[in-house]
Order: structure tokens, then sequence, then C-alpha cells
């Protein structure tokens, strides 16, 4: 694919801070709204893919390659594992331990217990996690359709 | 008939018995059994974990073995996908 005509780019150039700002508003609020790190990963890497549809996958190419986009997939992977084992060294000593909150906890900052106030700076481990799980699916998916779209385009031979 | 055919027909009418009465057999739709873990999660999500989406708090704290196999899958298949297009680069 070489890239659209000059409209879809202009259209695709406007929306793209909404959508993007969208998206990122789920992964952030996901321990308080509907949605969460796959969710709001999905709806920006669907943004990234507009992108690639519009501009071709040469030039998003040229601007990005699939190996940053797998090593930012493994940081968010080795993130949300690490998460995971922070609850056996500061918390309760178990698998998935919420280790910010509660009494036991580490106070830092997601350490309150909001009882139906919705504060972003709650939930403990839950937000981090959000972030790690959004930017794993953010990079995974945009890497999958960006590798397809340069083979198909080299399969063309353009 | 050849025997392929008949023997299709018969696993054919096994697998349509099978479904018809483990869909007779079926919960009624709309009315979930009641748990006490459903209760326990209910009651507790937001004086345990502080968040208010509850289903947050399942997938990333109550069940978060869970989660790290979905990532797993994920990770899995975007692994693979861009190792079998790698090779049509050159």
């Amino acid at each position: 694919m070489s890239g659209m005509s000059k409209i879809v780019k202009t259209i695709t150039s406007i929306a793209f801070p909404f959508t993007m700002i969208y998206g990122l508003y789920i992964i952030a609020h996901g321990h308080l709204t509907p949605g969460g790190g796959f969710q709001g990963g999905a709806v920006v890497a669907s943004r990234c893919a507009m992108i690639l549809f519009a501009y071709g996958s040469v030039w998003t190419m040229g601007k990005i390659k699939e190996k940053h986009l797998s090593g930012l997939e493994s940081l968010g992977a080795i993130g949300f594992i690490c998460l995971a084992f922070f609850g056996l060294i500061f918390g309760l000593q178990y698998f998935f331990n919420n280790f910010l909150v509660g009494e036991k906890g580490l106070n830092l900052i997601f350490n309150q217990l909001a009882i139906g106030a919705s504060n972003i700076n709650t939930a403990g481990v839950l937000p981090l996690m959000n972030f790690a799980v959004g930017l794993k699916v953010i990079a995974g998916l945009f890497g999958i359709v960006l590798v397809m779209a340069y083979a198909t385009s080299l399969k063309e031979g353009k | 008939m050849s025997k392929r055919n008949i023997a299709a027909v018969i696993f054919l009418v096994i697998v349509a018995v099978f479904f018809v009465f483990s869909a007779l057999m079926m919960h009624p739709f709309g009315e979930p059994e009641k748990t006490e873990m459903d209760q326990y999660i209910i009651d507790n999500t937001q004086g345990e974990t502080g968040a208010d989406n509850g289903v947050t708090s399942v997938v990333f704290d109550y069940r978060g073995f869970d989660t790290l196999g979905e990532a797993t899958v994920l990770f899995t298949a975007v692994a693979s996908v861009i190792l079998i297009f790698r090779r049509l680069k050159k």
C-alpha cells in the first residue's frame, strides 16, 4: 500500500489527537470506568492502523520499525510480570498481591482506598498494570498490522 | 450409501443428541447461579482494592493469574506473526 489520497490523510491527521486521547483515557481510567488496558490499547492500536492505511506501510515503516514495537511489547510484558512479582517481595508474600493498597501496603501515591470517590490515585497496583498491559496491546496489535501490511506491499512490488 | 457415509450419519446423530440434551440441561438464561465468591467480590471490591470498577479489580487483582495467561497468549501471537513475516522482507 502506498498511501491514500490527500483527503484521507488530512482527515486522519485531524482526528488523530482526539482518538488518541480517548484511547489513553480508557487506559488511564481503567480502574474507575469501564475499559482497561486491553480495550484502550485496542483503540490506540486501531488509531495507529488508520495512520498506517492512510500514509502507506512504506512511509510508516520508515518512521517506526517493527523491532521497536516488539521491544515496547516486551517492556510491557516485563513490567506486568515485575508488578506481579513485587507482590511477593513487598506485600503479603503472594503472587499478584496488591501491595500498594491497604494498611499493610506501601503508602506511596496510589494508596487511597476510595469508597465511592472516583479519584485517579486509587486502587494500588491496578493502574500501573493497566498501563503495562495497554503498552503491550498497543505495540503488539500495531506490530502485527504493520508487519502484515509491509509484507503485502512487498508482494505487490511497490 | 458407502460405509463412510453411514459412519458419518451415525456420528452426526450422536453429536446432535449430545448437543440437544446438553442444551436442554442448560441453566436458564438470565438467572445466574449465586455463589459465595460473587457476593464476596461485590461486597469487598472497593474496600480491599480501592477500585471503583469491579471488573478491573477482578481481572488484575483477584484473578491476576488469568490475565497473565491472556497476556502470554497475545505475546506469543505477536511473536509468531513477526517471526513469519520477517522472512518476506528479503
